[in-house]
Order: C-alpha cells, then structure tokens, then sequence
C-alpha cells in the first residue's frame, strides 16, 4: 500500500501552478539587478556587456547616502516606536478583560486595509493646520501608523502562545507587573519583539506613499529613487540600489521569519 | 473571626459580569491545616483559590490570612504562593532558576540561594536536577518543581489548584502520600482544590464541597461520607441508595419512618427537624448493607427486607450487587467484601436478605 495519504498526495497541476504563480510574482523583480549589471544606460534586450561600474558609480554619489542614512534614521525610529506600542497592545489584547476590545482591535488594525494615500492627506491636512513644519519626523509618525498594525499582527500569536498562568506564577512568586514583564513577558516574546522590529524596519523603509506627502526638505530613499527616474542617466545606478535594497529586504525578512518560527508551534502546545 | 481561624473567607460574593460564580460563602481555616475545596467543574472552588492568592478580588465581602484584610494587597505582597494546575514553569529558565525564581528580593548571595535550592531539590527527591531545562522534564517532576519554587518562600499558606489532575493514576497515588508528608513536614497551611472526591477523602483535614458557588457541607472526610447534610453531598461522594420516605413518629433528631422497599427504618435526622407526616429520603451506603441466604436477626423482620439479586458485578476484593426489592423503584447497589473464595455459579439470580442496623441510615430532606 502507499504511504502517501490521501491529503499529501502529491498534485501535478498544483504544483504547475505554484511555480507559475512564484514566477510572476518574483520574474519582472528579477529584471532589475538584471539590467543593473548591464553596461548600457538604456533599459532593453539585447543585453551589452557585464559590468559593476553602476555600483561603483552609486558610491560616489553623495545624495543617495543622504537619502539612505534619511530612510534608516526613519526606519529605525518606526521601528522602535511601533514595536514598542505592538508590545503594550498585544499584552492588552490578549490578557485583560476590557468593555469594546473588538471594536478597539478592528480600529487598531484598520490601516491594514485604508489606503495609505488617505492616512496620507488626513496627516498632511492635520499637521499643517497644527502648523507643524514637515521634517523626517513627519514621515516617522506616518509610517508608525501604518507599521503598528503589522507589529500587533507579528506580536500576538507570541502573547497568546505563552500560558497566562506564568505571569501569574510570577506575581505570585513575589514580582509586580513590571519585575513580570521583564523576567518574564520579555524574554518569552523577545522572538516576536525582534521579528516585529525587523519586519517594521523594512516596511518604513520601502515606504513611498505616506513619504511623498509628509516628506520636507530631506528625502527618504524612495523618495529619491522617485526624484531621479526624471533623469535616464541616472537610471543604471538607481536599478544597481534598488537591488541592494531587494536583497537587503529579502534578508532582514527572512531572518524575522527564522528567529520567529516556533510561534506556530508555541500556540499548539499550550495545552502541554 | 474565630481565633483560631488562620484565612477566614467571611460572606464573600463573586461575580463576572451578571454571573454569580461565588454565593455568600464563609469558610475558616486553621493554621497547618490540609483543607480541600471538593466540587464538579464551575462550581467556583478555583475562582475562590485565586481570589486567596489574590488573581481575583470578591465583589462582596473580605478575606483574612493571618488577621489581615486582604482585599487591597496584590498578589506579589501576598504571604501565600500557589501551585498552578498547569503547573506555570517558566520555560526560558532551567530548574535551578524556577525553584530560586521568588528570592530575587531576598538579596541573598548567589552561594547562599543554591544552598537553599539544593535543599529544596532534595525534598521534592530530586536532586541534580538542577541545570535541566524545564521541558527535559516529565508531568510529575514538573509537579514537584512548580512544589519548591512555591515552598522555598516559606509561605503562610500553599494554594495547591488540582496539581494532580493532569498525572496518571499510579503517579497520583504516590504524590497523594508524599504531598500529605510533605504539609505534616513543612508544617504550613494547605489550601487544596479538586474535583476527585477519593483525591479529597484521601488527603484533607476538612473539606468543603461546593456546588454553583455556594459551600453545600464544610466537615471533615468521614463526616461528609457518613453523615451527609443534603442529597448533593449524599450523591457526590461515593455511592449512595436513597428510599423515599414518610414519617411516621419523630420524637427530637431519632425517627421512624417507612421508606419505600425498605418496610420500617429507624434513624437520626442530625440537626434537620422533621415532623410526622413529612416526606424525607432514607440514605444507605452500599457497603452497609449485610448481605445474607438465610434470614438475619434471628428472624426478627425490623431492619431486614427480601429481594433478588439481579446484576452483579465481581472486582477482586469486593463486589456488586444490585438487588431488586418488591415495592422498591431501582434495584438497591449493595458492596460486600469477598471473604470467601467465589465460584462462578454464585452470579445467578436468587433470594436473599438484606439488613442493616439503625446507625447507618441517614435521613435527610427531599429535594
């Protein structure tokens, strides 16, 4: 008899599909460290020679490290502050009894699905009638809208994978709420806590929208990609950091995903 | 608050929301004492240990540990510690930093704090045990650890909420006898909660079986199992026969009454008061009927009733009957002990008598 159950027989056509699916996911991705490393200002088949000159050219150009160290600073900040209140929220949700927490959580995760071309205007018409100038810090509390729900989303599997009782043991055992967290809450969530840090990191940091209306004198990296495709020149070096930044994003992903795989399993073995 | 009384619970109401999860209970418990809270599921035994250890706080009413009110003292300021049905070991720490987890606060010295572990792991019985990590450990050594890590804070009281629950039978018996050592040992209070009435029976000073948040009888185990105050209590431990029966002369608590298959039955009401003429149960246990081919009593009829056995049901040292008796409704569960050596013919349905004597019936009032 086969050893294969009926669930995970293996299904051609699926996985005809799924590699499809992965092909035009990922294929136009893949067109741009192509014609990065193309020795031609023009982006077109055929292709000329292999070269490195666009991202040697990239390092002399002052601007683009600018607009970078712009894009970290930003990216490090929202990253902080809105993994810093995911933290505060997912402990709320999942261990207090509170009147309208449905309601509160639907409201917290709505920038998930608003377009954040609205979140956009409403911060630019709200911040100049406060008459606040507009700077990096703009942009930061724009994109901590728009990362807090991707934090709660990340944290809260971790808070509910862990026994409530074991916070519980550690009041008992003599500690207050905040000795608990640290000794306790903190260190069982830490994976969460980095993966959240890593996946917020990277979302402000590809964030063009919300940046193009809360953006003042200083460019965040996208901003500047966008401000230079003006200039066709220039364009060979822009594909050359554009996929640095791929590569980067993909890495810092992937790594959020590994320290925070047991998560899944954290939930399942609760009962234990 | 009596003197004795070292944690009185006094009047103390619950509720969540609209729902009353504890009704005007009053509870008194004495120092060193292994008390019992015994009930089925939702019957408010652990809402009332976390409101001990300080989890929840009574809608109405107080708590006293040691002559102190404790409904503004937080759980961490609490001189109790508790012992979780899950156990609640951390599972980022190894043994050694569970068990020493509560003596941050003591600023003891690091030589000083193993000193007092080691101690701990060789009562629990499981010394070098230290450095494993908490999911190297089994379901009963997770038991003993979440034990020492509540003890070594040498804690007023010990709530302990169903620590055996999730053990297997055999390992349940043995910590039964060596959670039993351990209180005469430490010496401290223990406040236990269980829904395993034998669990109960077999551990506890006193008990307290609770129902719908309410305490149905506060007594200590042979008084719930011989002289139960209510039907519930009568049903909930062991096994219990009940005849419905009138009163035909009360004269204070000694009655004579006629049940329902029984004929004529003297008994003692206790404390509740019955007239003539009332309807009340008769309650007999199974294993204080006598059992017997020939007419007991020397023939005399008081106290005796015929009846054929109908299923019997053979568990090595004791077994089974249930014997159907003429003007009775379900057949009467009679336990007797295998004196003699049984031959399998002896399962036939046949004649024979029950008898009982005065003191093992209990009367108590209908539903």
């Amino acid at each position: 008899m086969s050893n294969k159950s009926y669930i995970n027989r293996p299904n051609r056509p699926l996985q005809i599909y799924a590699i499809l699916f992965l092909v035009f996911l990922y294929a136009p991705v893949m067109f741009l460290p192509l014609f990065s490393f193309n020795d031609s200002i023009y982006v077109r088949f055929p292709l000329n020679e292999f070269t490195f000159k666009w991202y040697g050219e990239l390092f002399h150009r002052e601007p683009v490290w600018n607009a970078l160290m712009n894009s970290v600073k930003v990216g490090v900040a929202t990253a902080i502050c809105a993994t810093g209140l995911g933290v505060f929220a997912a402990k709320a949700i999942t261990r207090y009894r509170m009147p309208g927490k449905a309601p509160m959580v639907g409201f917290v995760m709505l920038p998930l699905v608003v377009p954040v071309i609205i979140f956009g205007v409403a911060l630019l018409v709200l911040l100049s009638q406060l008459g606040i100038p507009l700077s990096l810090y703009t942009v930061t509390i724009g994109h901590m809208i728009i990362c807090l729900p991707f934090s709660i989303a990340t944290l809260l599997p971790r808070f509910e994978g862990f026994d409530g009782s074991i916070e519980e043991a550690s009041a008992d055992l003599g500690e207050n709420a905040w000795w608990t967290f640290w000794r306790v809450t903190f260190p069982m969530v830490f994976p969460g806590i980095l993966a959240s840090l890593l996946l917020t990191f990277t979302i402000s940091f590809d964030e063009f929208i919300m940046a193009f209306f809360l953006t003042g004198t200083e460019p965040t990296l996208p901003m500047y990609i966008w401000g230079q495709l003006r200039f066709p020149q220039e364009f060979p070096s822009i594909l050359a950091l554009a996929s640095m930044i791929i590569a980067a994003s993909f890495v810092i992903v992937f790594l959020g995903q590994w320290v925070n795989r047991d998560a899944a399993f954290a939930a399942a073995k609760k009962g234990d | 608050m009596s003197e004795q009384a070292f944690i009185s619970i006094q009047n103390v109401d619950k509720y969540f929301g609209k729902f009353q999860a504890i009704d005007d209970v009053s509870i008194d418990i004495g120092h060193g004492e292994f008390f019992s809270l015994l009930g089925s599921s939702g019957c408010g035994k652990t809402t009332l240990l976390r409101m001990l250890a300080g989890f929840e706080n009574p809608t109405n009413g107080e708590i006293y540990i040691d002559g102190q009110p404790m409904s503004s003292v937080p759980p961490h300021r609490r001189p109790v510690n508790m012992v979780f049905q899950s156990y609640a070991i951390f599972p980022h720490l190894n043994v050694r930093d569970n068990i020493a987890y509560g003596l941050r606060k003591q600023k003891l010295s690091k030589a000083k704090r193993y000193e007092m572990v080691d101690e701990m792991l060789n009562l629990i019985a499981l010394p070098e045990y230290g450095d494993r990590k908490a999911n190297e450990l089994s379901g009963g050594q997770r038991q003993r650890i979440a034990l020492a890590r509540a003890l070594i804070l040498k804690p007023k009281v010990l709530l302990l909420d169903e620590p055996l629950g999730a053990l297997d039978k055999q390992l349940r018996e043995q910590m039964q006898l060596e959670l039993r050592a351990l209180q005469r040992q430490v010496g401290i209070t223990f406040v236990f909660v269980t829904h395993d009435q034998e669990e109960a029976l077999t551990l506890s000073d006193r008990i307290a079986v609770m129902s719908e948040g309410r305490v149905l009888q506060l007594d200590t185990p042979s008084g719930l199992y011989e002289r139960p105050r209510s039907r519930e209590v009568a049903s909930f431990i062991g096994t219990m026969n009940f005849f419905d029966a009138k009163v035909r002369e009360a004269k204070g608590p000694d009655l004579v009454v006629e049940a329902e298959g029984l004929g004529t039955v003297r008994g003692n009401s206790g404390d509740r008061h019955f007239a003539e003429g009332d309807t009340v149960q008769v309650a007999i246990r199974p294993e204080k009927f006598q059992l017997s081919e020939a007419k007991p009593n020397g023939g005399d009829p008081a106290n005796a009733v015929q009846g054929k056995v109908g299923n019997a049901a053979y568990l090595g040292e004791r077994s089974h009957f249930f014997v159907e008796v003429a003007g009775g409704g379900k057949p009467i569960a009679v336990s007797a002990q295998n004196k003699g050596v049984k031959s399998s013919s002896d399962d036939t349905a046949e004649d024979v008598w029950l008898s009982w004597t005065d003191e093992s019936v209990v009367v108590l009032a209908t539903d």
